[in-house]
């Protein structure tokens, strides 16, 4: 056989500093067993990482994106809509993409055996919801506004409204768990979580914008939210990657 | 242009959203093939993790990828080389799958077979990222496990049990886990 051709793969822009929170993040206790203290060792881009599952064609059900149907009646609390895109760091959709949800009730309750504060379970709500994007990026989830609830993290602790996100993007590089939050939560100064971001401007995207031009008359309130997932650099051949 | 969105933790009731029924099966169960990879998850005080996930993403058995950007060209096998597994009251997972091939690396190289592997759980504000590499392969010429000190290139080796591999995940401490900037 003659000498095995070059490959040619993407690679994938790090993102800037300050924009991920640090593994190890005093005010958010449960950090402090569960950080590396090594440190991190830098995975060039090759083959497994530049690639990645296409899922979800096939996993998603009729109602999949609509967490207020499937039961008896209809949950408690205001109805919303959260639309968005799953777009790229170069502003390109990621189309076809598996987006997964899950939240807490209206009284800010997970359907879960661990959470056990003083705050109803709703018969008509679970809480979990999934959708793939269409040919633009678009994702579109009804639901209902989950409510704020309290933690043991410090004295009188209340996590802010949110909405976990989990996407793919279309590599491994690009996986990505976050959470939106709602605009102006008067929550946000006292949560660790929410302030682990160093970056104030990376920390803004993850609230999400309401969006009057969305919402349905006598029926629903809407919020906006687009996912970035980072962005390819400029082509590169992988023997470059030796200098790291 | 669009800026990145941060990462948040998985909190502690990931298992409402994200764990699927088929997750741990890469391939199903007739594959003659199938290994399976077991392992705990542990923490800094050496206590299992019981709100992890692991996923876990791989070349098939030729090292090719069903994905566009594989410069080889993307082969229609269907195998979706990807798996997805909650850890257990004991901070166990379990995934079935099938060995990797060997892969191209770098300037003409070969990278032994691997399987990549991102880390969610309460307390991770962002997942860590490690790879799978197994014990009765040889692992001589791969460039990444290359790239890790020497005595550290053990926490990356599944071990051949009875039932498969073992990979356990130490989150921190002694025998701590490399993991990889990504």
């Amino acid at each position: 056989m003659s000498a095995p051709a070059e490959l040619r793969l993407p690679r994938y822009r790090r993102d800037p500093e300050g924009t991920h929170p640090p593994l190890d993040s005093a005010g958010y206790r449960s950090t402090a067993l569960r950080h590396p203290k090594e440190p991190l060792i830098v995975l060039p881009h090759l083959l497994t990482e530049v690639t990645g599952p296409a899922l979800g064609p096939g996993r998603i059900g009729e109602f999949d994106n609509d967490l207020t149907k499937g039961h008896a009646g209809e949950p408690q609390g205001q109805r919303i809509i959260v639309t968005g895109r799953l777009l790229d760091g170069d502003g390109r959709p990621i189309r076809d993409s598996l987006v997964e949800i899950w939240q807490a009730n209206a009284g800010g309750r997970y359907r879960h055996t661990g959470d056990r504060w003083p705050s109803p379970l709703d018969p008509n709500f679970d809480g979990a919801g999934r959708t793939l994007t269409d040919s633009e990026g678009r994702y579109t989830f009804t639901t209902v506004k989950p409510g704020a609830y309290p933690w043991k993290n410090h004295d009188n602790a209340w996590r802010p409204a949110h909405i976990h996100f989990s996407v793919f993007g279309s590599a491994f590089t690009q996986r990505l768990v976050t959470q939106m939050y709602f605009p102006e939560d008067p929550l946000f100064s006292q949560d660790p979580i929410f302030n682990s971001i160093p970056d104030e401007k990376a920390r803004q995207r993850m609230i999400a914008r309401f969006d009057l031009d969305r919402t349905e008359a006598e029926w629903a309130l809407a919020f906006q939210f687009d996912i970035v997932v980072r962005g390819r650099e400029a082509s590169v051949f992988e023997d470059e990657e030796d200098e790291h | 242009m669009p800026e990145t969105t941060p990462s948040q933790t998985v909190g502690p009731y990931l298992s409402i959203g994200l764990p699927w029924a088929d997750g741990p099966d890469v391939v199903p169960a007739d594959e003659p093939a199938a290994i399976r990879i077991h392992g705990r998850v542990l923490d800094g005080a050496g206590e299992p993790v019981p709100d992890a996930m692991i996923e876990t993403w791989q070349a098939d058995a030729d090292g090719r990828f069903d994905h566009p950007d594989d410069p080889r060209g993307a082969v229609a096998s269907g195998f979706r080389g990807f798996g997805r597994c909650p850890t257990d009251p004991n901070g166990d997972y379990e995934i079935r799958t099938i060995m990797p091939g060997s892969l191209p690396g770098p300037a003409g190289g070969e990278q032994a077979p691997h399987i990549d592997v991102s880390v969610f759980a309460r307390g991770l504000l962002h997942r860590v990222v490690t790879r799978i590499y197994f014990e009765d392969n040889d692992n001589s010429g791969d460039p990444v496990l290359a790239s890790v000190p020497e005595e550290r290139q053990g926490t990356l080796i599944a071990t051949k049990t009875g039932e498969g591999y073992r990979f356990d995940i130490r989150l921190q401490g002694e025998g701590e886990t490399v993991f990889f900037d990504v």
